[in-house]
């Protein structure tokens, strides 16, 4: 079964008239039909999890919006796929733009929003040609604009593309960079949905998320909730990656074994080789051990697991990966997106990020996996954004789930270079 | 009004407090850097996290509202070791270089170190080289280095003297304070960024490496800058003379006052007290240029006031003083000559030229200090208030004498018109504490001190009156105003002149209903605390 992947493969999919004869446009008809309060309803009935990485419901997302608040509101439309190990919003846009825009008519009907924007990644430059054609496309046939398909409903939809930075997928920081200001997280309280672009009530969702809402209401919310796991409901797309034979994008229900989707759907790992290690959710979620991967991919299974859902995105690790240079990697990453703007996250991944280089170049010592450790604690639950935790999380995970990899780097360190103390002394 | 509980004492606060806020009203300081009560809340430091009850991790003290039944720990284990923590992210790329820094001594890295720090380095990697000693603009001086990237500078630029000249730029551990390409740190409120620096990333240009601060005492005082009367903190030393040029007087800092000045001073303020020391201060009398003592030059001035009077009558002299002196001695001004001699011309008033004017943050058009009590004090007897038509009745031979009191003319009038006015006097005393044209153009001087020289109360343009005490001695020779009038009416024979200050306000406010509440401390009482900048 596929939902909203089922267009991938149709030529020309991204084109209005195709994806009309494929079903396009149908749920936004029957959605204009219902109440606005009746749409909010079926989403939660529908467990639609937000699919950018938090996996909070769209749903009461949505029923935060004040009543009382005489102020515009807005729809944003988080396209900015910075995650790594994750690809599939690419895939909805570029092979089903019109089912995002059919799912952003049904929100914006659903919360009363006349404007919305995609806030694309700036390296999808191909993506955001294709969004703007297929708006001109939906704007031409009088699907978008002053009226929506007749209905005295104007909705304007506005593709901005990012710059490059990772943080400006984090939302607050994403409706600063909207307004033209730095990409800095704002403090919360107050939360998007009370005062978000420009301070007004802004509902920010993911493209995956919003993609959904048209199958909600092609099925009905009880039907969507059936398909995946409790309290997930649905499907969603796996982005597979890493040491896989057929790494992609796999639509699947919520709550798919892990193990399946590496061994049956991606193929399974190369000839002779040994899984190592699974990053079950984008590159911020805590590393599996292969004894970890028999559980269900659903945002709960995989909190209980200690690890995350997050954005899906599967990162498979067999034995020719060196997983203290993988860590380091990953370390350079999140050194080099920190925004910079508080204290433990600045400072934290500058400097987890120095310790892995060298022990990466030179050997480690014997106090590093410790104080490694330690960084990782103090930047956790102290910083103003989720990042400086997506940072710590893999440094915790991989030291305390393969410290034999870290021991024998230490032990190359220490044979090579003056002890530690001797260093710190001089220091 | 929301009650909450702070380590185990219970406050009442208004609705929307902040949890450091209701912290400082039990007395408790919650350690913070980029917090600071007039700006916008960054909460980027993470330095002030406390532990709240119920809440599922630590919260920010400067940004958390208050509730009511609120349970703050603001020393928990769990708290004390974030702290620790976030300053030891702090230190990981600071160089470290107290020795050399000027913010030694008031920094509040080496405060927090010393307090809930204290840790041992851990760091094995090398440090993050940023910019040093860039020049931000005339006042400023930066090592980016030594920023913590607390945006407060930022914050000021942008939301108190709205000139936009800094930003953060880049991202990560390469974050950097820098002014924006092109845009010198350049506004009439640059030098309160050096101020709210909580490090020695901004360092003043002017005090750069003069002093190191444990050696300065401090003292309240009024800025004499302009009619708004800013709180300042003098900061002197006391001994070391060498170590700031020789000067006594090391430098203004702001002092917190929410009626008349919030945190803040004005550069111009600010920088006044390089005049205070300067070469042109008077440090002798003098008799037509020619240095003698304090005696036989009163004694002259007493003769020629004498002889002129019997032979011209009081009338022919005109009392031109400056709209800075102080009540105390306005007062006692008005009471010997215009009570007293029974002067009628006493002139204060020069419009403020067209360069001077408002702004809408503290700067006054009127950079009298106190114009306020001069319209109120020598209104009541004087025909002749203001000094251009003193000068043109000087000028068609009608006032043939001045008593000037520090009153400079040649900024408004220009040196050569009072140069030719003075020619034709008969006779003219300069009261006053700087070497300047119209001092040059009268014939006895009499040296008289500085405001961080005497005690005093001045009156801002608000009505406010504000007392100031003596902050150093005198300089060299010169003396208080109010003892150089004792001493002339004891050369006259006039009735004794009090030159207690305290004492002359008490008369000052039973002549005058504006002046009297106490401004003076009961004799007893412990001197005002010298509030600190935060
Ligand atoms: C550092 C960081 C990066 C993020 N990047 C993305 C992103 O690229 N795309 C995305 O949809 N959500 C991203 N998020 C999550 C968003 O903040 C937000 O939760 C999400 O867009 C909400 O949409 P959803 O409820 O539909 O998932 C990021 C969060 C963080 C902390
Ligand atoms: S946690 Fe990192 S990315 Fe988030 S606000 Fe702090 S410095 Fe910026
Ligand atoms: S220069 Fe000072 S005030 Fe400005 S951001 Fe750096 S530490 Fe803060
Ligand atoms: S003082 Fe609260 S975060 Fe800086």
């Amino acid at each position: 079964m596929k939902l909203v992947s089922k267009n991938f493969d149709v030529p020309d999919s991204h084109k209005l008239a195709v994806c009309e004869q494929n079903g396009g446009y149908t749920r936004i008809r029957k959605a204009l039909e219902m109440e606005p309060q009746t749409i909010i309803d079926e989403v939660i009935a529908a467990n639609l999890r937000g699919l950018g990485g938090a996996g909070f419901p769209a749903g009461r997302k949505w029923s935060f919006l004040p009543k009382d608040n005489p102020k515009p509101r807005y729809l944003v439309v988080n396209a900015d796929e910075g995650e790594p190990g994750t690809c599939k919003d690419k895939y909805i846009m570029t092979n089903d733009p019109h089912l995002l825009l059919e799912g952003i008519m049904i929100a914006s009907w659903a919360i009363n929003s006349h404007t919305c924007f995609i806030y694309i990644r700036g390296e999808y430059v191909k993506q955001a040609k294709i969004l703007e054609a297929a708006i001109a496309e939906a704007k031409a046939a009088g699907y978008l604009g002053d009226k929506m398909f007749g209905k005295d409903f104007p909705l304007e939809v506005v593709v901005h593309r990012g710059a490059g930075a990772y943080i400006c997928g984090e939302e607050t920081s994403l409706l600063n960079s909207l307004e033209g200001k730095r990409g800095w997280p704002r403090l919360k309280p107050p939360f998007p949905a009370v005062e978000g672009y420009l301070a007004c009530p802004t509902i920010v969702n993911n493209v995956e998320t919003i993609s959904y809402v048209p199958w909600v209401i092609e099925l009905g919310g009880e039907k969507f909730a059936s398909l995946g796991s409790e309290r997930n409901g649905g499907m969603r797309l796996y982005s597979v990656s890493g040491c896989v034979k057929k790494p992609g994008v796999y639509e699947l229900p919520l709550g798919t074994n892990l193990k399946d989707i590496i061994f049956e759907h991606a193929g399974g790992l190369f000839e002779g080789r040994r899984l190592k290690a699974v990053i079950p959710g984008g590159s911020s979620s805590p590393v599996l051990t292969p004894d970890e991967i028999d559980l269900p991919m659903d945002f709960d299974s995989l909190a209980a697991a200690g690890s995350m859902l997050g954005s899906a995105g599967i990162i498979v690790l067999d034995d020719t990966i060196n997983l203290v240079e993988a860590l380091a990697v990953l370390a350079r990453f999140y050194a080099h997106e920190s925004c910079g703007q508080c204290t433990p996250c600045r400072e934290g991944t500058g400097w987890m990020r120095k310790i892995l280089d060298r022990i990466v170049a030179e050997g480690g010592r014997s106090v590093d996996p410790a104080n490694l450790e330690r960084i990782a604690k103090n930047i956790i639950g102290n910083s103003i954004c989720p990042l400086g935790e997506a940072a710590s999380l893999p440094v915790i995970g991989f030291a305390a789930k393969f410290p034999e990899e870290f021991a024998e780097y230490v032990a190359r360190g220490e044979t090579a270079k003056p002890s530690t103390t001797a260093v710190a002394a001089v220091i | 009004m929301p009650t909450l509980t702070i380590d185990n004492q219970e406050i009442k606060v208004p609705a929307g407090t902040r949890v450091i806020e209701a912290a400082k009203l039990l007395g408790i300081e919650i350690p913070h850097y980029c917090y600071h009560p007039a700006l916008s809340i960054a909460g980027s430091c993470r330095m002030c996290l406390v532990e709240i009850e119920k809440f599922p991790k630590l919260a920010i003290a400067c940004h958390t509202v208050a509730t009511d039944g609120m349970i703050v720990h603001t020393n928990s284990d769990k708290a004390e070791h974030a702290r620790t923590s976030m300053l030891e992210f702090l230190l990981a790329n600071h160089p470290l270089d107290c020795p050399v820094c000027d913010q030694a001594g008031e920094c509040k890295l080496q405060q927090y170190y010393m307090t809930v720090g204290r840790h041992n380095s851990a760091l094995l990697d090398n440090k993050i080289k940023k910019t040093k000693a860039r020049v931000l603009g005339p006042h400023v001086i930066l090592d980016s280095e030594r920023c913590i990237l607390c945006s407060r500078c930022v914050r000021f630029t942008a939301e108190i003297s709205k000139s936009h000249e800094l930003g953060i730029f880049n991202r990560g551990d390469h974050s950097e304070l820098l002014n924006y390409p092109g845009k010198a740190l350049d506004n009439p409120y640059s030098g309160n960024v050096v101020d709210i620096c909580p490090v020695g990333a901004l360092t003043d240009r002017d005090f750069r490496f003069k002093v190191r601060v444990w050696y300065l005492d401090s003292k309240p005082s009024i800025c004499h800058g302009c009619a708004r009367g800013c709180n300042i903190r003098v900061d002197y030393l006391r001994r070391r003379f060498h170590h700031n040029d020789g000067k006594r007087i090391a430098r203004f800092k702001p002092r917190h006052n929410p009626d008349v000045n919030g945190h803040w001073i004005c550069d111009a303020g600010r920088y006044s007290y390089k005049q205070l020391e300067n070469e042109d201060r008077l440090l002798t009398p003098q008799v037509d240029g020619t240095p003698g003592g304090w005696d036989s030059v009163l004694a002259g001035a007493a003769k020629a006031f004498a002889g002129h009077v019997s032979e011209f009558g009081v009338n022919s002299i005109a009392l031109i003083t400056s709209a800075s002196l102080s009540n105390e001695e306005m007062f006692t001004a008005q009471e010997l000559f215009g009570n007293g001699l029974k002067m009628e011309k006493i002139a204060w008033r020069i419009p403020p030229g067209p360069e001077n004017k408002d702004d809408d943050l503290l700067i006054r058009a009127d950079k009298n200090a106190n114009s306020f009590a001069a319209e109120k004090i020598f209104t009541s007897t004087s025909r002749a208030k203001d000094v251009e038509e003193v000068l043109a009745k000087t000028e068609a031979g009608k006032i043939k004498a001045w008593i000037v009191l520090d009153a400079d003319l040649g900024p408004a009038f220009g040196d050569e018109r009072i140069a030719k006015a003075a020619e034709s006097l008969r006779f003219s005393w300069y009261l006053g504490s700087y070497r300047n044209a119209t001092s040059q153009a009268c014939r006895f001087v009499l040296p008289s001190t500085v405001f961080t020289e005497k005690e005093g109360t001045v009156t801002n343009f608000a009505g406010r009156v504000q007392h100031f005490p003596a902050v150093v001695s005198p300089l060299g020779g010169a003396l208080p105003l109010l003892e150089i009038f004792a001493k002339l009416a004891g050369r006259l024979e006039l009735p004794t002149v009090e030159t207690n200050p305290a004492r002359v306000y008490q008369s000052l406010g039973q002549s005058f209903e504006h002046f009297a509440q106490p401004i003076y401390a009961a004799p007893t009482a412990k001197a005002a605390p010298t509030s600190k900048v935060s």
